[in-house]
């Protein structure tokens, strides 16, 4: 690593600010720069309502990119978010259908189909070493087409179970939303996963150089299979809350959140080819992009002005840290 | 000429991809109620001509070991763009097909300029971009619909038959690949992209201009996918700024180009396959129609097709000759 004068005038500043990463206090410092942006307009975006709401709406996003963030850790990427999300969401509610154990088992059974679907991406990665961006990509196509030969191309009439409502919609502690906590929770044990178990340390190791982590005796094709699995197990999760939210699954309920998870794992820092990047970049980056979603919407700005600036931020914040190396 | 076992394996992926059609589409006319007539033939090549020119802009890009994931968007963009100013005389009409090409060849260097000088990884720089094409499109045609005065004689003629039935847009399509492909192949710049593909660290090290290169490529991406953006508006008449159909063609483009025989991981493959590639793949979605199967099950269908071709050709677990070349 080549880092010379960066390294010479980090030297000088505090132990505790050294550590921090420049590309998560960027996008935080992005985070706070939209609010005050947004103050100007309207002081209500910086009413403690307005931010537990964006924070709810950002948690299901939250669940979703921290799949994903797994997964590009590990220098590979997963499209087959989109209809995973709708399997999870779709195959909870029709659970629901099924009386008072089908109430019980909704959440359970949604989880379960994703992960199954993970565990075939993951197959497909690690043992057959198929290119993942082609791989996720077929099962979507799958996922997709299971989906509407079970739904008849409707959405389903299945409803909600009333605990998916509850962890979706309600709030129990002082206010805070249960989907909030829910993201807390799930975010906690990717920290910890990532961070303090041999599992982990392999991702990273893994992302860095596959090879080397091979010979270093990890069974690395082990570690991509359930890496995927996580990674269908929580897109399928992101389902369910957004079936509790919405009370019911639709057909395309999983197409507004590929994109921007990829977008919020890379904004947050994360390198795109693996091995590096931290939970809390991913955090901001949910937060950044669900804030600048929301604050572009309630300007009543139209929705191809939002897609523009939205396009324009995700470039020019990259183009601020997240530059590669030059060739030389 | 003792290399033509070289040249057979340089072909490969094309000749399978184009054994794999050949077969589909006879399988599809065989048992086509109107059998092997020139108006199913037309039909045929019009729907396959879109997709194949997609694949084509996204080969360009594959080439160099990128990813374009803006290729969709760029079709939707440049599609609503013609429905406004194709319209008028002939050469007026003619003049408004020159301003979408030249509108596609914006977006691809723009795309370029962003990878190369902005150093980003082009997945995020053409997930991106293609939010920003869509907000564009989006502008352009909040509703679908088309310009009273569209020329539709020039959009008849170039889908319609020559006398002989041959269909005009498969010629279109000769044409591109003649005018477009070929001397791009056999062009210094055209080995430079085969070359940053293969080793993007050893092409700069012998000299060969990297930046030169990958510019070229994105930029007739983009030309490619306006062109296929052109052919959606002579079919419809009109332009439609719809997110699925762009996400779909992204999408259907990296499969065709799989299919194709397109290394992702760069410098292998031809367009040409990746036309072969495309029409396969058209023509696996329209056998259902032909053995009368239920609607609903297409997509599923068609899914497990992709999920099969697609794996069969990108494992590459049958390619390894020891278990350490799994890592590389």
């Amino acid at each position: 690593m080549s880092a010379g004068p960066a390294s010479a005038s980090a030297s000088r500043l505090p132990a505790a600010l050294r550590r921090i990463d420049p590309a998560v206090a960027t996008a935080f410092g992005c985070i706070v720069v939209l609010l005050l942006l947004g103050s100007l307009y309207s002081p209500e975006f910086l009413s403690l309502p307005y931010l537990l709401q964006q924070l709810k709406v950002a948690s299901f996003l939250g669940v979703i990119a921290t799949g994903m963030m797994i997964v590009i850790l590990l220098g590979q990427i997963d499209l087959s978010v989109p209809w995973v999300v709708a399997v999870g969401g779709m195959m909870a509610c029709a659970a629901t259908a099924h009386g008072e154990s089908g109430h019980i088992l909704a959440i359970p059974f949604g989880l379960l189909c994703g992960i199954a679907l993970g565990f075939l991406n993951g197959i497909g990665v690690a043992y057959l070493r198929i290119p993942s961006m082609i791989i996720t990509l077929a099962i979507n196509a799958v996922a997709q087409g299971l989906m509407v030969a079970y739904t008849g191309g409707f959405s389903p009439q299945d409803s909600a179970s009333a605990a998916m409502r509850f962890l979706a919609t309600g709030d129990t502690l002082f206010g805070i939303p249960n989907a909030l906590i829910v993201w807390a929770i799930i975010g906690a044990g990717a920290v910890f996963l990532l961070t303090r178990t041999t599992f982990g340390r392999a991702i990273y190791a893994i992302g860095n150089r596959e090879r080397a982590a091979y010979l270093s005796g990890i069974d690395t094709q082990r570690v991509v299979m359930f890496a995927f699995a996580i990674s269908g197990g929580l897109s399928a999760f992101g389902g369910v809350l957004l079936a509790g939210y919405a009370s019911k699954a639709a057909q395309a309920m999983g197409d507004a959140y590929l994109l921007p998870s990829i977008a919020a794992v890379v904004l947050g820092g994360t390198s795109i080819l693996g091995g590096r990047g931290s939970y809390l970049g991913t955090v901001a980056g949910v937060i950044l992009i669900t804030l600048l979603q929301s604050i572009l919407s309630v300007m009543q700005m139209e929705e191809f002005g939002r897609q523009v600036i939205y396009g324009v931020v995700i470039v020019v914040m990259l183009l601020l840290y997240g530059r590669e190396r030059l060739l030389r | 000429m003792s290399d033509w076992r070289y040249r057979l394996a340089e072909q490969r992926g094309t000749l399978l991809a184009a054994g794999l059609f050949l077969v589909m589409f006879v399988i599809y006319v065989s048992n086509h109620p109107a059998g092997f007539t020139a108006n199913v033939v037309q039909t045929a090549a019009n729907k396959g001509v879109l997709l194949a020119l997609v694949a084509m802009a996204q080969t360009m890009v594959v080439l160099t070991a990128g990813i374009d994931l803006s290729v969709g968007m760029i079709f939707i963009f440049t599609s609503c763009l013609a429905s406004y100013i194709v319209i008028g005389s002939t050469p007026l009409a003619l003049l408004g097909i020159v301003g979408v090409l030249v509108a596609g060849l914006a977006c691809g260097a723009l795309n370029g300029l962003i990878v190369i000088y902005g150093r980003l990884q082009p997945i995020v720089t053409t997930i991106a971009t293609g939010s920003i094409f869509y907000g564009i499109a989006l502008w352009l045609r909040p509703q679908p619909g088309s310009s009273d005065s569209f020329n539709s004689d020039i959009a008849d003629f170039m889908t319609g038959q020559l006398p002989g039935g041959v269909p005009v847009s498969l010629v279109a399509l000769v044409v591109i690949v003649l005018v477009v492909w070929i001397p791009f192949r056999r062009s210094e710049t055209g080995r430079a992209v085969y070359a940053t593909g293969s080793s993007e660290v050893a092409a700069y090290m012998s000299g060969v201009a990297i930046r030169r290169a990958k510019f070229v490529a994105y930029t007739l991406s983009g030309l490619l996918s306006a062109l296929g953006g052109l052919y959606v508006t002579f079919i419809t008449y009109s332009g439609e700024a719809s997110f699925a159909n762009g996400g779909t063609y992204t999408l259907y483009s990296i499969a065709a180009v799989v299919l194709g025989g397109v290394s992702l991981f760069g410098g292998t493959g031809s367009a040409i396959g990746a036309i072969f590639g495309a029409l396969a793949f058209r023509t696996i979605g329209d056998l259902l129609f032909v053995f009368d199967l239920e609607p609903l099950w297409q997509p599923l269908f068609q899914g497990v097709v992709l999920l099969l071709a697609v794996c069969i050709g990108a494992a590459r677990l049958f390619q390894v000759r020891n278990r350490l070349d799994l890592f590389a």
